[in-house]
């Protein structure tokens, strides 16, 4: 094996490549966080009526529409991850580039909507509600703008047909992103 | 693209078999599902009898997350053609979440206990104090 190549593309003692093995576990490790953040959240939502109160004030088409923005950027992930594994560098590129427009008009969409929130004077500090919308759905949007840069970077290389491998990799953590938001916006948009 | 790769349905990727199934109709079950999730509350909201206005806003907004976030997994993130190890390892991690709510949530959601009480609920609760003017806690239920 040439020491040029990426220890990730070699096959761990666990049987699967380093890469896909290091992806799985910061995906165990971001399900403790967010698990722990949505745990903490439901119990003090079913503790407390004003919560849901609170979670009135909450636009549910807002948050609708953003989970149509990331169900279908993971679909082009996933078009991006059968592009790589085909071999086709620049459809894989092509794809994940779409993914990028998805992640970036979620994070404008966010933006626009916690701007509207905070000038009706509902900010972090305004009650326990509005600590855990701000905390859970920042934490959400960073990992939304990290896998945005990170797709930017590996889009680049599979243009290049280099490190194929990694398109399946940043998919996986996409999907990921994909499924903490499908549990965020029942909790924080849907439960009135 | 070339016919091999339009065709590449199955094939080694990596050192795992990576099976690619119809990804669009599955996008399409899941905007199916969206739409429910946020159709089967408004439906709810209008009906009078309050456990079946639950029943049916847990059903759609949370049962509904909980087969989309399974579909995900499943069509998208191709959990089942990892090693064995991944999906215990997930499986573990929620259970670990689940821990937390089980030792957590009786402190949390209760404000009294067999022997003990939270002092800021006493200070809200004006019947509690009235039956226990030493402010004394627990154990008289």
């Amino acid at each position: 094996m040439s020491s040029a190549r990426p220890i990730a593309t070699t096959r761990s003692a666990s049987g699967m490549p380093t890469g896909r093995l290091a992806v799985w576990w910061v995906i165990a490790s971001e399900i403790v966080i967010f698990g722990g953040i949505l745990t903490s959240y439901v119990m003090y939502r079913l503790a407390h009526d004003s919560f849901a109160e609170q979670a009135a004030h909450t636009n549910t088409w807002i948050g609708a529409f953003n989970t149509f923005v990331l169900l279908t950027s993971s679909l082009m992930a996933v078009q991006a991850h059968k592009a790589a594994d085909s071999g086709d560098g620049a459809k894989a590129a092509r794809f994940l580039h779409y993914t990028c427009l998805g992640g970036i008009l979620f994070i404008l969409v966010k933006s626009f909507e916690w701007a509207s929130e905070i000038g009706r004077g509902y900010t972090i500090s305004s009650s326990p509600f509005w600590s855990f919308y701000y905390t859970a759905a920042g934490l959400h949007a960073l990992h939304v703008i990290a896998g945005v840069v990170i797709m930017f970077i590996v889009a680049a290389a599979a243009k290049q047909y280099r490190d194929l491998h990694r398109v399946e990799l940043i998919g996986v953590y996409w999907h990921f992103v994909d499924v903490v938001w499908i549990f965020l916006f029942p909790l924080l948009y849907i439960a009135k | 693209m070339s016919d091999h790769a339009e065709n590449a349905g199955n094939e080694t990727h990596g050192g795992h078999e990576t099976h690619h199934g119809d990804y669009v109709r599955v996008w399409k079950v899941l905007l199916v599902l969206l739409v429910v999730s946020v159709v089967g509350p408004i439906v709810a909201s209008a009906i009078e009898h309050r456990p079946t206005a639950l029943a049916v806003t847990l059903s759609t907004a949370f049962g509904i997350a909980v087969v989309k976030a399974y579909m995900v997994v499943k069509n998208f993130m191709h959990i089942q053609f990892t090693q064995r190890f991944v999906p215990y390892l997930v499986v573990t991690m929620l259970v670990f979440m689940f821990l937390l709510f089980a030792g957590a949530a009786p402190d949390v959601m209760k404000s009294e206990g067999r022997n003990w009480v939270k002092p800021g609920w006493i200070a809200e609760n004006a019947d509690y104090r009235a039956h226990h003017p030493d402010g004394s806690a627990g154990g008289a239920h």
